[in-house]
């Protein structure tokens, strides 16, 4: 790893460097600022117009989301679960000023003057996080012209960003919203690629722009793949990689080179080794694509050889086989509960895989990587709970849904704003019509930062996108 | 939490060894699924003998015989009827040496015939045994042409006679797809069927070799000698033709296939759009294996799909049994059963009852692919394919405590189980986890 001395010997070096790089272009606005602070009336005439793009560090394409307008509700008398582990029966859930202001027994206090739901035989969830969605970047209608998940001509794109292909028109945030609860989603490059490129993580609010969706203050991540897809893409190509040791020798020479970059205290921006370099410094998390067991392994070796840490695995049908490895390295595994056997590396899928890898206390993240499956994460990890059970591996219901909620917030980065019902966070909430782990009970009302933005008693709430509109089935319940 | 029931909750003493032929089973204290849309029936009986339903209703009723198996009130029903499906087609999908429900590259098409690729042990069949399923329709992907050739129904029980009933069905593509396979357009795909038709009409009743000619296009042959033969019993009404189609207008140029072609017997395969075209499926009499919870407009087909479009087309009295092919895998068919009988309780959706769900799942597919009253149903004279559940089964985490297919108490092992034996411990401190099998 680089050393971080030689990162802010960097930084300084540039700084001083600014007027000189200023008269060619390249310098920052802030730089700009700065340099216009000093001149004095003399200097105008003999200063040039600089051309500057933002600085790497400050925000680029910043979120303009801002919660909608919400009212103060409680829902009393429902079976909550917080997120965390723990269940609350008969409990209450309050929120306002788009925050979650309690959270209690029967007896937790709220005003006498604020809207109070019966949630009695109801269920109450944080919002359901899906950790591995294409929506926007493989919207629907899937035809070609809308296929922009993968940038399949290089196999390393760090520079690639996600959000710059999310179509937020695409009707699966609305189905993911109503039918399956879903609150805040990362959306994810394709698997095409070794390094994919960056992830965005969204508040699943209808919008008309990406921006307007952009989960404010998340972290980026950026997609790595393993095995097959990246080796059969380029492979077929003729070129490399075309075998797994191919996939790895690539990756390590790109790492090589980000280091190279972040040590180069002349080196011009590059947006693939920034992302890289975010990577190394712990700012840009890795969500890596890896279904063997025995790719997880080199990759976690790869990780310490280069300096830096995986943050999840994901369709890590294998996990169960090194649920000790993944554990002992802090590594979530995202995973479907009974997708198995359609490509090779899928063949050892078994429906015990969340259970073991919880009972080995590694952590467990239930994805969709589906625009249907996003609709029902909850019975995907109900089905993954029955399996344990049925071997005696018996994990409580608000563990399971910590599946859905905290842990996928914690592996993105967010966990200190969403994932759980605790007081101060943003109150993003499912109120569900029964158990949320039984097939027969779906979302009811759903909440994102205390606005009620879908409930199923109200048909005006059903979010239709434009491409729906005068088009069949427009605001029909789906 | 739904309470399950522990895989030893039943009583296995009687069963323990699983004899390869059918013994007679006496299965008592069931939650009772008949399959054919009625609700469960509490302290419920079932009687198997030689391989068949002879008894299936309240204690009461029930003659004396065989191995009596009490299920201690779990869930007894029907085997799952999936259709449509490619089990025992392919070992991966995506590893296309072990794939053999698409051939892009051979010039037949209709006469392709899946009872000659059969693999009655492959892990697909064994681990769909294991989720209920104890009958499938299995059919040929159109990949080379619009006609996919002819699917076979086969049981799940891993002998070595899979094989039901050959050709049972013949599957032609009428959708976005299918006009891509017939040339590139929908005039394309439609023009290429009738002169199909058309020629398998011309071969009625002249057995011996085919003498039609050959449908060409650049070298590339549309339809051989061959596939017009195959498609004689299809024309003539004596073999179903299973029709893909999605969008509302593909549905009814499809049904109106049988103003030209009178003798059809078509089966909608698909039908996302089929709520808006419900009372024309219906006044045509013709069933369709429904998308279960399809709602993306995925495709432009589509643009109508809702999950409420199984409830909505037998609201308006269509047959309708769910698609297994619109699934991730068909052990996920009674997961959307389930889900569909959920739509009751969301307003403005069409559901499906619980026996009604069910029935989607086992009865009306086996009706549907010319099984009805001998699948998917336990029913005196039906075969004796019976299911004990874990819990109610159309939940999601519901598995089989014990399968019988014709009578036969099934094994429930396979690579998954193995793996799951496996790696229950992750203790490597004596030897390997390779030793440990």
């Amino acid at each position: 790893m680089f050393a971080d001395t030689k990162w802010r010997a960097r930084a300084g070096a540039l700084a001083t460097l600014a007027s000189a790089i200023a008269l060619i272009a390249g310098a920052t606005v802030a730089d700009a600022k700065e340099r216009d602070k000093k001149k004095g009336k003399d200097e105008e005439v003999a200063e040039a117009p600089a051309l500057a793009a933002i600085k790497a560090d400050d925000p680029v394409y910043p979120s303009t989301y801002k919660p909608y307008p919400g009212v103060a509700t409680a829902i009393r008398g429902a079976t909550v679960y917080d997120g965390r582990g723990k269940t609350i029966e008969n409990g209450v859930v309050f929120m306002s000023g788009g925050k979650i202001t309690a959270v209690g027994g029967p007896d937790t206090p709220i005003p006498a003057d604020i809207t109070v739901l019966d949630g009695k035989g109801k269920f109450v969830t944080p919002g359901i996080i899906d950790i591995h969605s294409h929506l926007g970047d493989y919207p629907s209608p899937q035809v070609d012209a809308h296929s922009d998940g993968n940038e399949a001509t290089s196999p390393t794109t760090p520079e690639v960003w996600a959000e710059h292909s999310v179509w937020p028109q695409d009707p699966g945030f609305g189905r993911a919203l109503a039918n399956g609860g879903i609150t805040s989603l990362q959306i994810l490059p394709g698997s095409a690629n070794l390094m994919g490129g960056r992830s965005v993580t969204l508040k699943n609010v209808p919008a008309r722009t990406m921006q307007g969706m952009k989960f404010p203050g998340a972290p980026y991540s950026m997609k790595m793949a393993c095995g097959e897809n990246p080796k059969r893409v380029y492979g077929s190509k003729g070129r490399m990689p075309s075998t797994r040791m191919g996939n790895l020798a690539v990756n390590r020479e790109t790492w090589l080179a980000a280091i190279d970059y972040a040590n180069d205290p002349k080196a011009k921006r590059d947006l693939a080794k920034e992302t890289l370099v975010g990577v190394l410094k712990g700012e840009i998390l890795i969500q890596n694509h890896c279904y063997r067991a025995d790719e997880m392994a080199l990759v976690l070796d790869m990780a310490k050889e280069m300096g830096y840490k995986v943050t999840a695995f994901h369709h890590a049908v294998e996990a169960y086989k090194i649920a000790d490895l993944l554990r002992e390295n802090d590594v979530c595994s995202a995973i479907w509960a009974d997708w198995y056997g359609f490509k090779m590396e899928s063949y050892d899928g078994i429906l015990e895989n969340a259970a073991f890898l919880q009972r080995e206390g590694a952590c467990v993240v239930i994805h969709s990587d589906d625009a249907n499956d996003i609709q029902r994460l909850n019975q995907e990890a109900a089905k993954a709970q029955a399996a344990g059970q049925r071997l005696g591996i018996d994990i409580t219901d608000a563990t399971v849904i910590g599946w859905l909620t905290y842990n996928p917030a914690k592996a993105m980065g967010i966990e200190q704003q969403t994932g759980s019902l605790e007081t101060g966070k943003m109150a993003d909430v499912v109120l569900w019509n029964g158990d949320p782990l039984s097939v027969y009970s779906r979302p009811e009302k759903v909440w994102v930062d205390g606005a009620l933005m879908f409930d199923a008693l109200n048909p005006k709430t059903r979010p239709v996108s434009d491409f729906e509109l005068g088009q069949p089935g427009e605001g029909d319940v789906k | 939490m739904k309470k399950l029931l522990s895989l030893g909750a039943v009583s296995a003493l009687a069963l323990a060894a699983a004899p390869a032929f059918a013994q007679d089973v006496t299965i008592t204290n069931a939650r009772l699924v008949i399959g054919d849309g009625s609700e469960p029936i509490e302290g419920g009986t079932v009687v198997v003998a030689a391989g068949k339903v002879v008894y299936a209703g309240p204690a009461s009723g029930a003659p004396a015989g065989g191995t009596s198996v009490d299920a201690k009130g779990a869930y007894v029903t029907p085997g799952i009827f999936a259709t449509v499906t490619t089990l025992g087609l392919s070992d991966v999908s995506a590893v296309s040496e072990t794939e053999d429900s698409r051939a892009a590259a051979t010039p037949f098409s209709a006469s392709l015939d899946a009872a000659t690729g059969i693999n009655p042990v492959s892990q697909h069949i064994l681990v769909h045994r294991v989720a209920g399923v104890t009958r499938a329709a299995t059919a040929l992907s159109p990949t080379g042409s619009i006609f996919a050739g002819q699917g076979a129904i086969i049981d799940l029980d891993g002998d070595a006679s899979p094989i039901v009933q050959a050709r049972a069905f013949q599957m032609v593509d009428l959708s976005e797809n299918g006009a891509r396979l017939g040339g590139g357009s929908r005039p394309a795909a439609h023009a290429l069927l009738r002169a199909a038709l058309r020629e398998a009409q011309a071969l009625t009743g002249k057995p011996g070799l085919p003498q039609t000619t050959e449908i060409t296009k650049d070298d590339e042959v549309l339809l051989s000698r061959f596939d017009a033969e195959a498609l004689v019993p299809v024309v003539t009404g004596k073999q179903k033709l299973y029709v893909k189609a999605e969008r509302a207008s593909d549905i009814r140029a499809a049904l109106a296939l049988k103003g030209e072609f009178p003798a059809l017997d078509l089966v909608l395969v698909g039908a996302s759009e089929g709520w808006l075209v419900a009372s024309e499926i219906a006044a045509a009499k013709v069933p369709v294996i429904a998308n279960g919870l399809n709602d993306l407009p995925d495709t432009f087909e589509e643009l109508g799909a809702t999950q409420s479009n199984a409830g909505r087309l037998v609201r308006a009295g269509v047959k309708v049994a769910i698609n297994a092919a619109s699934l991730q895998n068909p052990r996920r068919l009674q997961q959307a059963a389930g889900n569909l009988v959920a739509l009751n309780r969301l307003p403005g959706a069409a559901g499906l009852s619980w026996g009604q769900a069910f029935a989607a799942i086992s009865s009306i597919p086996a009706d549907i692919s010319g099984m009805g009253g001998k699948a998917g149903v336990l029913k005196p004279g039906a075969l004796g394919d019976v299911v004990i559940w874990t819990e109610d089964p159309l939940e999601a985490g519901a598995v089989p405590t014990q399968v019988f297919i014709g009578g036969i108490k099934q094994d429930l092992t396979n690579h998954q189980t193995r793996l799951r034996d496996r790696y229950k411990d992750l203790d490597e401190s004596q030897r390997p986890e390779a030793y440990d099998w």
